[in-house]
């Protein structure tokens, strides 16, 4: 600091002493306790109302036109038949939603109701952050939802249950399937006409690079999924042992014949590759593409983005047998919520996943029904476009994830070892199921430690 | 200076509160006054700037999943874990690149493009907006327009199958990916550093260079000889900007490649995000942020001192 007459005194002590003191309060001030306690407090202060002023709930989902919408719609209908309880919709950008959750849950800003990815749950239990729904509220749920819902049964209870469901199945362009001399109302059925239909449909320009992929083949976009719920029961293996604890994908030779399958076609039979447009979705859409693995959620925006494409659905080819990958966000209550305000988030939950609202929401968001009842009805397992989702939903599965992007990048960085750095199938593979089983026995041995 | 009870028909003043600040003279008056003031600016600088930094620490010595209500003092495991996660140390090793080649690359290109363009005299002001645009250009925008030009069946692929250089894979392949990366962070930075070296050029006085010219010095010699020398606290400011840019190094990463392939991409903020908005494990994230404040302080104070002390000339 330059000497100058007016400024070459230090502060007096007493501002010194200020200064210090303010800085010292700031810093012991930022207590580690959460603000929960004030956030529960405000809840359970709310709930002591009166039976005549309407309670007043939140509904937390992600920010989907068609499913903000539908919710509007479908809470006017839910007040009117329960005049006391009023909800409120808060809805947040699909990438920031696990985000803002977990930045305002901790202040005690949470949700009555909320609406959540089904492979963030294992996390959202081990957390505490939910709580379990009561058989006495939702009876029978094992025999009116599809199996693959159990993926939400954790410690013996349910912690969400859907309103819709997705699943995967096999996108084909008709133009060039007919192009390419195959019957376009014949799709392939097994693995062997997968390659052989793929093969046919693969075109290169004169330097050998694609031009149209035979087969779109992005690792980290459904085929993961693909491999996890579809190829390796399809070749007769198991993903996870009963209690969720041990990967079973080496027990059998299932697991290491599904793998090679998958990356064969990049590989081998070099029908499709990654990188190929931003991603598969793009490259089938702008009809680069014949065949993609995707899911039912994709209807929308084909529909929105490529409405003049000439496609049709098929489940997906089997092996040994069928399977299929089911996803599905569901609809949870945090463990906070008590009292007066449960018993409406209850009363909202139970509306939710009732037949009414399931129907209304495969007409509007597109998704499919959760309850069988409702998903087996005439009018759906006809329909061109839905049916083909529908009829495998029996035999459909839900992977438990521990982290789903972790999991993701292992498979994700296991093909690439194959594809990049020519690591033999078979290693990489077993890395593979050595690397995950890690994550899962990290994830089961906190669970252990909170018992 | 006296200013009461000089004139002695003025009754001497005494202010409410008394003996205590009415004790005080004037000049001690106007320095409390003007200390009070700038305390307010200070008190919101500490709140929101520094706090958090201090509360960060404090995290990182917990174990805090985003959603537990229990966060209990582990001391230093957080930190242990990080140092024997290989996936953080290669994070680091990669933020050790982007430093390393992209610090280098932006200054040169940015003193080359500043050097030609103090040469032109016609359409200056075209020139220097045509380079400045992409620095306020949209971060994401760039990442995913250079991401669908090196697709593989790109734009860039088909000049480069062409010029018969052969099919690359650019973003997919784990040892060319981060150098693209880089290019595209050089490239959007280069109009920003072009402003700060035409600024410190113009400030070197023609003189030296007309006196150099007299002696005999050629064009290179200059450069060398007078150019580089006084642009030195330019250089070591870009120097200081440019690596705390790099070692934070994100958005073009998380937009491009995602921190692939083969984790060969991936940044310490990338992972930092990764811990905590994807793995809900804040413990583990704020002591990698933790990490990251050390060496982006240590790296400013080692610049400061290397390249600050070759400045003393007068």
């Amino acid at each position: 600091m330059t000497e100058s007459g007016y400024f070459s005194f230090r502060p007096s002590k007493a501002l010194q002493l200020l200064i210090a003191g303010l800085l010292l309060l700031s810093i012991t001030a930022c207590s580690t306790k959460p603000s929960q306690e004030s956030g529960s407090a405000a809840v359970t202060a709310s709930g002591d109302q009166t039976e005549t002023e309407p309670i007043t709930i939140e509904y937390w989902q992600y920010e989907f036109p068609a499913k903000v919408e539908l919710i509007n719609t479908l809470i006017q209908e839910f007040e009117t038949e329960h005049p006391n309880i009023k909800v409120k919709q808060t809805n947040f950008p699909y990438d920031q939603y696990n985000q803002k959750v977990a930045t305002l849950v901790p202040a005690g800003k949470g949700p009555d109701v909320i609406n959540l990815y089904y492979g963030w749950l294992p996390k959202y239990v081990q957390s505490g952050y939910l709580q379990p729904l009561p058989e006495s509220s939702f009876p029978g749920i094992a025999e009116a939802f599809f199996p693959f819902v159990d993926t939400a049964k954790l410690n013996g209870s349910y912690y969400a249950l859907p309103t819709g469901v997705r699943t995967l199945g096999l996108f084909y362009n008709k133009d060039l399937f007919t192009k390419a001399g195959l019957d376009p109302d014949k799709p392939p059925t097994t693995w062997e006409e997968l390659v052989s239909d793929a093969k046919a449909l693969t075109e290169t320009d004169k330097n050998g690079q694609l031009v149209t992929e035979g087969f779109a083949w992005e690792p980290g976009s459904q085929l993961h999924h693909w491999f996890r719920d579809g190829l390796l029961y399809q070749a007769g293996g198991k993903d996870t042992s009963e209690d969720r604890r041990k990967i079973l994908w080496n027990d059998t030779p299932a697991g290491l014949e599904a793998f090679k399958y998958l990356v064969d076609f990049a590989t081998v039979h070099k029908v499709g590759i990654n990188g190929f447009y931003t991603d598969d979705a793009n490259a089938f859409k702008t009809g680069h593409a014949a065949i993609n693995v995707d899911g039912s959620y994709r209807l929308g925006s084909i529909k929105k983005d490529a409405p003049d494409l000439n496609f049709a659905v098929a489940p997906l080819p089997g092996y040994k047998g069928k399977s299929t990958q089911a996803s599905f966000w569901a609809n949870a209550i945090p463990a906070n919520v008590t009292g007066e305000k449960l018993e409406a988030a209850t009363a909202f939950l139970q509306f939710l996943i009732s037949k009414g609202v399931q129907e209304q929401w495969v007409e509007k968001v597109g998704e499919l029904p959760a309850q069988k009842e409702v998903a087996l009805q005439d009018k759906y397992v006809n329909d061109p476009l839905l049916g083909p989702f529908i009829s495998q939903l029996n035999d459909a599965n839900a992977h438990f994830f521990i982290d789903e992007t972790q999991e993701r990048t292992l498979f994700v960085n296991a093909v690439d070892e194959v594809l990049l750095n020519h690591v033999p199938e078979e290693q990489a593979f077993n890395d593979l199921v050595a690397k995950t089983q890690k994550l899962y026995d990290d994830y089961w041995a906190k669970q252990d430690k909170k018992k | 200076m006296r200013t009461t009870g000089v004139i002695p028909s003025r009754p001497k003043r005494r202010l409410w509160f008394g003996s205590g600040i009415g004790r005080l003279n004037y000049r001690h008056k106007q320095r409390l006054f003007i200390y009070g003031g700038l305390l307010i600016p200070l008190l919101y600088f500490v709140v929101i700037r520094i706090l958090p930094i201090l509360y960060s620490f404090n995290v990182s010595f917990r174990e805090w999943g985003m959603l537990s209500p229990d966060k209990p003092f582990v001391g230093f495991d957080n930190y242990a874990t990080l140092l024997s996660d290989s996936l953080f140390l290669k994070s680091l090793v990669n933020t050790g690149i982007y430093v390393v080649v992209g610090v280098p690359a932006q200054l040169i290109a940015g003193l080359i493009v500043a050097l030609l363009l103090q040469q032109v005299v016609k359409l200056r002001g075209l020139f220097r907006t045509a380079y400045f645009i992409p620095y306020v250009t949209s971060v994401v925008a760039v990442s995913w327009v250079f991401r669908w030009l090196l697709m593989k069946n790109g734009i860039v692929n088909a000049l480069f199958i062409e010029l018969g250089l052969g099919p690359q894979s650019f973003l997919y392949s784990p040892s060319q990916a981060i150098f693209w990366i880089i290019a595209v962070m050089v490239w959007q930075n280069i109009g920003f550093q072009m402003l700060i070296f035409l600024a410190g050029l113009q400030n070197i006085p023609k003189l030296y260079y007309e006196a150099a010219a007299i002696d005999g010095a050629t064009g290179w010699q200059r450069f060398v000889h007078i150019t580089i020398p006084l642009l030195n606290p330019v250089m070591l400011l870009s120097v200081v900007m440019a690596s705390i840019g790099f070692l934070q190094s994100f958005t073009q990463v998380l937009n491009m490649t995602g921190g692939g392939p083969l984790d060969s991409t991936i940044s310490v903020v990338l992972h930092i995000f990764n811990l905590a908005f994807k793995s809900f494990d804040m413990g583990l994230a704020s002591a990698a942020t933790v990490i990251l404040f050390a060496i982006i302080f240590m790296l400013t104070l080692i610049q400061l001192k290397v390249l600050g002390s070759r400045f003393q000339q007068e």
